[in-house]
């Protein structure tokens, strides 16, 4: 082992990301319905503030929505007086972006209003009601003497004719799309009774030419910053779970070798830098060991290892391919691709070792476990028949089996924190593309970078 | 530990012999690449020319002449065994590499583009590490060679076509200097 040396090669770490930049103070009405009035609502002062962020990346993501959920709920979301202060497009474009993207929302126009309503109005449901909207987000933005902007909203039940709740930000100029997708969070939450996921970030590998870039971004594409830059190959980005550490492997000197990166300050370090092969990471859900795929005693096995590379201990002992561990949530299994039975497939066994049992049957092909956030699902890869390459779904108890996708060599699928969506990498027109699929299979979109191919995604957690 | 290397060896040999080395799943094409062997990764002809005055001046791992200049295994899908037709070249290495014992090598294993990348990492070591076997087998010593993967992250040809596969699904040996 050569330790947790600086790492050598032509690979470059970026600088610090946006992680120190800070979020909008909220004060929110989530403590229930008695909470919905503003008068109630605190306004705390928030952190400093840190320019950190690394230069931005010339090309972001683009977004395609390319499917939708069949039952969408009729929403209108009324633009913010006062929202053309902040950057453009401003706090409600993103919002309808948002859940129109979600698929559960069908964003509706809304006709010039005069005055414009805010949050502070009284609200005339039938109106909305012959709108067509079941729902409704009223809101504002105010210059505070500090210079500083106060966002405000509340959202409402049409059918219902109740309010559900808001929250007002303080944020600066920067933080409008965070503060954009927080409400957007606060929205689909009080509606769908599920987590939103606008606020988190994912990780994926853009290929332009020779140049490989580690980025990371905004859930939907936005604001991607480049954690590292190599003229050779990376592969299998993985959260820890508090989403401040990256592991991945880097081809940079020539063969695989696993590394940690810190988000926070760019920093990086070798995990596993053994003779042969070092890959696929994982970490275990409470961060403090990895599982990963070694070749240091023949073969490829698995074996945990922690963060900083010490306590190497081998979990697997087989004659073939183990490769690809994955813990479950609760951190008691770890899900792995064997081809221990003459075809690879996938294979789970106690996270602190013991017998493998096998899980998918279907198939000459199976690949790529990712266990969902509640631990009863299964997303993998398979091989169908006809040599295409899809993003397959098992239900763990049932052992019901559905194809999501319909690519030809779909790959790498990585659940949102909140298990309703899987992203994962395809190609198309001979172009590398992220997509996202619903666990229905329903809502589908895509993410395409310019001049570049776009693999290896991985979902980061919600951020606290 | 030393009996389980002769039983992988043995089955080695037995792959060698012209049987699979093991059941491969449905969907195998035949590995024929069409430049098989000639395109040595990392080795230019730049000393083609100096062939004629004299062999004895040019280095035989780099004479187009001497098998030792061509690097290559090639492997059907998802397969790993070495087949008969890249045998003499692992012999002619094993042979090198026993007569210079401070020369190392380093083996990569390379898939294609089918399936996915860390089961391709994987399957990379493993055709890197059966030429690995046999060179070892053959009289190279076990400290001489590095067997690694690159799965299939560094295609020879990028195209997405079975001639590009066939191509890509390889093992190189490569010496100092070479990678």
């Amino acid at each position: 082992m050569s330790g947790p040396a600086s790492p050598a090669g032509d690979a470059r770490a970026g600088a610090r990301l946006r992680y120190n930049r800070g979020s909008p103070t909220e004060t929110r009405g989530a403590m229930h319905r008695l909470l919905a009035r503003w008068r109630m609502l605190l306004v705390i002062a928030f952190a400093a503030v840190a320019s950190l962020a690394a230069p931005q990346a010339a090309a972001q993501l683009s977004i395609e929505i390319t499917g939708a959920g069949a039952n969408r709920i009729p929403i209108a979301i009324v633009p913010f007086p006062g929202e053309g202060a902040l950057p453009a497009p401003g706090i409600t474009a993103i919002v309808r972006a948002d859940l129109e993207r979600s698929g559960l929302f069908r964003t509706i126009e809304v006709p010039p209003l005069n005055p414009p309503p805010t949050e502070a109005s009284d609200v005339n449901y039938a109106e909305w009601r012959a709108r067509l909207a079941d729902a409704l987000v009223l809101g504002s933005v105010a210059v505070r003497p500090d210079g500083r902007y106060e966002v405000r909203f509340r959202l409402f039940d049409v059918v219902r004719q109740v309010p559900l709740g808001g929250v007002a930000y303080t944020m600066s100029k920067d933080q409008t799309r965070a503060t954009a997708h927080r409400i957007s969070d606060y929205v689909y939450q009080q509606l769908t009774g599920v987590r939103g996921i606008f606020s988190t970030r994912i990780a994926y590998v853009v290929k332009r030419g020779a140049r490989y870039e580690l980025q990371i971004a905004d859930e939907d594409g936005a604001d991607e910053e480049t954690a590292l830059a190599s003229f050779e190959p990376i592969i299998s980005p993985a959260w820890s779970p508090d989403g401040k550490k990256l592991a991945y492997v880097s081809f940079e000197t020539k063969k695989p070798v696993v590394y940690v990166h810190s988000l926070l300050d760019g920093k990086r370090h070798v995990v596993a830098n053994f003779k042969g092969s070092n890959s696929a990471p994982a970490w275990s859900p409470d961060g403090k060991q990895l599982a990963v795929a070694l070749s240091r005693d023949g073969g490829s096995q698995l074996y945990l290892i922690n963060p900083d590379g010490t306590n190497v201990r081998r979990i697997t002992h087989s004659n073939a391919i183990d490769t690809e561990p994955v813990f479950s949530p609760d951190g008691q299994w770890i899900y792995f691709t064997s081809d221990r039975g003459g075809s690879p497939q996938i294979y789970r066994m106690p996270a602190a070792g013991g017998d493998a049992q096998r899980i998918t049957f279907q198939g000459s092909y199976n690949v790529s476990p990712r266990i969902s956030p509640d631990g009863k699902s299964l997303a993998y890869i398979t091989r169908t028949d006809a040599g295409q390459f899809r993003v397959a779904l098992l239900d763990l108890s049932s052992g019901q089996m559905q194809i999501l996708t319909d690519g030809d060599r779909d790959e790498s699928p990585s659940f949102a924190p909140n298990g309703r969506m899987i992203l994962y990498a395809t190609v198309i027109d001979n172009r590398g593309v992220l997509s996202a699929v619903s666990v229905d299979g329903r809502v589908k979109y895509r993410l395409t970078a310019v001049g570049g191919d776009v693999r290896e995604p991985a979902w980061g957690p919600f951020i606290q | 530990m030393r009996v389980v290397l002769i039983a992988v060896l043995g089955a080695l040999l037995a792959a060698c012999a012209g049987t699979s080395g093991r059941q491969a799943p449905a969907a195998v094409e035949e590995a024929r690449p069409g430049a098989a062997g000639t395109a040595a990764q990392g080795v230019g002809g730049q000393g083609v020319q100096g062939a004629a005055l004299g062999a004895g001046a040019l280095d035989p791992l780099k004479d187009p002449a001497n098998i030792l200049s061509k690097r290559s295994v090639y492997y059907a899908f998802d397969r790993y065994d070495i087949t008969s037709e890249y045998r003499p070249i692992v012999e002619a290495h094993a042979k090198y590499l026993r007569a210079h014992p401070d020369t190392r090598v380093l083996v990569q294993g390379n898939t294609d583009e089918r399936g996915s990348r860390e089961y391709n990492v994987a399957l990379g070591q493993r055709r890197a590490e059966g030429v690995k076997s046999m060179l070892v087998l053959l009289g190279a010593q076990e400290g001489q060679v590095e067997a690694t993967s690159l799965g299939e992250e560094k295609p020879r040809d990028p195209a997405h076509t079975e001639a590009a596969w066939a191509q890509n699904r390889r093992s190189d040996i490569l010496y100092p200097g070479e990678y």
